[in-house]
């Protein structure tokens, strides 16, 4: 396994010297590496990256959101994705191509307020995202909780290949659905819901810790959860 | 009025390259995105940042870049006697020169059509408080997690009796010769903001250049004590302790 060294860096500090590839996060100048941003700092074989501890959620294409409808016209509805951008969610693509405005009715679908889990389809720096609500578990959002957290700490929420998503659902035997923008629906018994979203927000204030799938583990008596 | 400087020693007991008692935070309000507070002598300034958002109304949006917006302003409560609340002159003027002082700091091309609202509210004013309200709008710029090049930090130097000194404090400021506040980028060693008010000579410019890169150097380090005690501290001891 090739080394990956990690240090905490903030704006502006040197990560390392070198030939390099810079991933995510990082300015280059010369054969140096500086951090862009608060957080922990990887270098290896790999390149240099800082995975940041905050800051706005910024649409990729084939992210998984949660978002609240905010608005409607005839061809598409608004949706707040917890982002700086506000998506959009074509009516042609919910009712098919043939969809002729004034038939269907937006509003009978989704109405402003509801929530959906919807999957980022397109985005680029010249345009809004558009969503896409077919697909397995996509759609309106009818019962659960919504947690929302940083949208910064949703991987260390997933952990490596989802190993924290499953010690949470194997400990509370509630269903996590965790949107990329750090809005997540926790549904199941009320009891299991309490405990999720206390160890949901653990999560969310340790997130820069090590270990902290084992204490998860352990404050909520589950053991290694498999693939 | 009375000597301003005595056996090398200031109104206020400071040495002439001596910074006034300085205290930063991060993180000091739940509803912003970031925020930071200073304490620089007499000065007390809570700093907001809000964004990256969209921007309304749309026709202001810049297609390759996000809109900076920065309010400084003074509370009425802040003087000793009551300021009036609409934003003054003087205001509106270091509201501008902050925001063209942080400016070159952030990666703007990373957040197109969007806007960053940067609020300084001055809850107590001494001299300095431009330089005092940038050191702590770059760290809740940084607090938002927006992306960065470096943090900016600022400090004045200036000439009181004759002297080049560090860090004017409101009566220097005010019976001085010159006053000239500098905001640097520390890791690149670039300089976002020079003003200077009065007349120095060549000399007197390079020495108060030092002096106020300096003070910039103190302060950055608070500034780095500051992000590391939000967001490290716990991690770090952790760190120690397995090593």
């Amino acid at each position: 396994m090739p080394e990956v060294k990690r240090k905490y860096v903030i704006p502006g500090e040197l990560i390392t010297e070198g030939n390099y590839r810079p991933l995510a996060n990082v300015v280059k100048r010369g054969n140096k590496f500086y951090s862009a941003r608060i957080g922990l700092a990887e270098f290896g074989q790999e390149g240099v990256r800082v995975i940041p501890l905050t800051g706005p959620y910024i649409p990729k294409v084939n992210d998984l959101v949660i978002g609240k409808i905010i608005d409607y016209s005839a061809f598409f509805w608004q949706v707040d994705i917890n982002s700086c951008f506000t998506a959009y969610l074509l009516a042609k693509n919910v009712y098919g191509k043939n969809f002729t405005p004034g038939q269907e009715s937006l509003v009978k679908k989704f109405d402003i307020g509801d929530l959906i889990a919807a999957v980022v389809t397109a985005f680029d720096r010249t345009r809004d995202p558009i969503l896409s609500v077919s697909g397995p578990g996509l759609g309106k959002i009818t019962k659960g909780e919504v947690v929302k957290i940083a949208p910064t700490k949703v991987p260390r929420l997933i952990g490596k290949k989802g190993s924290m998503i499953r010690t949470i659902e194997a400990g509370t035997g509630c269903k996590l659905t965790i949107g990329q923008n750090g809005v997540i629906v926790v549904v199941g018994r009320p009891e299991g819901i309490i405990k999720a979203v206390k160890v949901i927000k653990l999560v969310e204030e340790e997130a820069h810790l090590a270990d902290l799938t084992q204490k998860v583990q352990a404050m909520l008596g589950v053991k290694e959860v498999g693939g | 009025m009375g000597k301003l400087i005595n056996d090398g020693i200031r109104v206020d007991g400071r040495r002439v390259d001596e910074l006034r008692p300085y205290r930063l935070e991060v993180g000091v309000l739940k509803n912003a995105d970031g925020s930071a507070y200073i304490e620089l002598g007499k000065n007390k300034i809570i700093v907001a940042v809000y964004g990256p958002k969209e921007l309304h109304p749309k026709h202001l949006a810049l297609p390759d870049r996000c809109v900076l917006r920065c309010r400084y302003h003074m509370s009425p409560f802040s003087t000793d006697v009551r300021k009036p609340p609409a934003p003054s002159r003087r205001e509106i003027e270091i509201s501008k020169v902050i925001r063209e002082a942080l400016e070159p700091a952030i990666l703007v091309e990373e957040y197109p059509r969007t806007a960053i609202d940067i609020f300084l509210e001055v809850l107590q004013s001494d001299g300095g408080s431009r330089c005092a309200g940038i050191t702590a709008a770059s760290l809740a710029l940084a607090d938002a997690g927006i992306s960065m090049y470096d943090l900016v930090v600022a400090c004045a130097a200036g000439k009181v009796d004759g002297t080049m000194v560090l860090d004017l404090s409101d009566i220097e400021d005010k019976e001085g010769e010159a006053d000239m506040p500098v905001a640097v980028m520390p890791n690149l060693n670039i300089i976002t903001l020079l003003q200077l008010d009065g007349i120095l000579t060549h000399e007197e410019f390079k020495q108060g250049i030092d002096l106020a890169l300096s003070g910039c150097k103190k302060l950055y380090e608070a500034q780095r004590k500051a992000l590391i005690e939000r967001y490290f501290k716990s991690g770090l001891n952790q760190q120690e302790e397995a090593e």
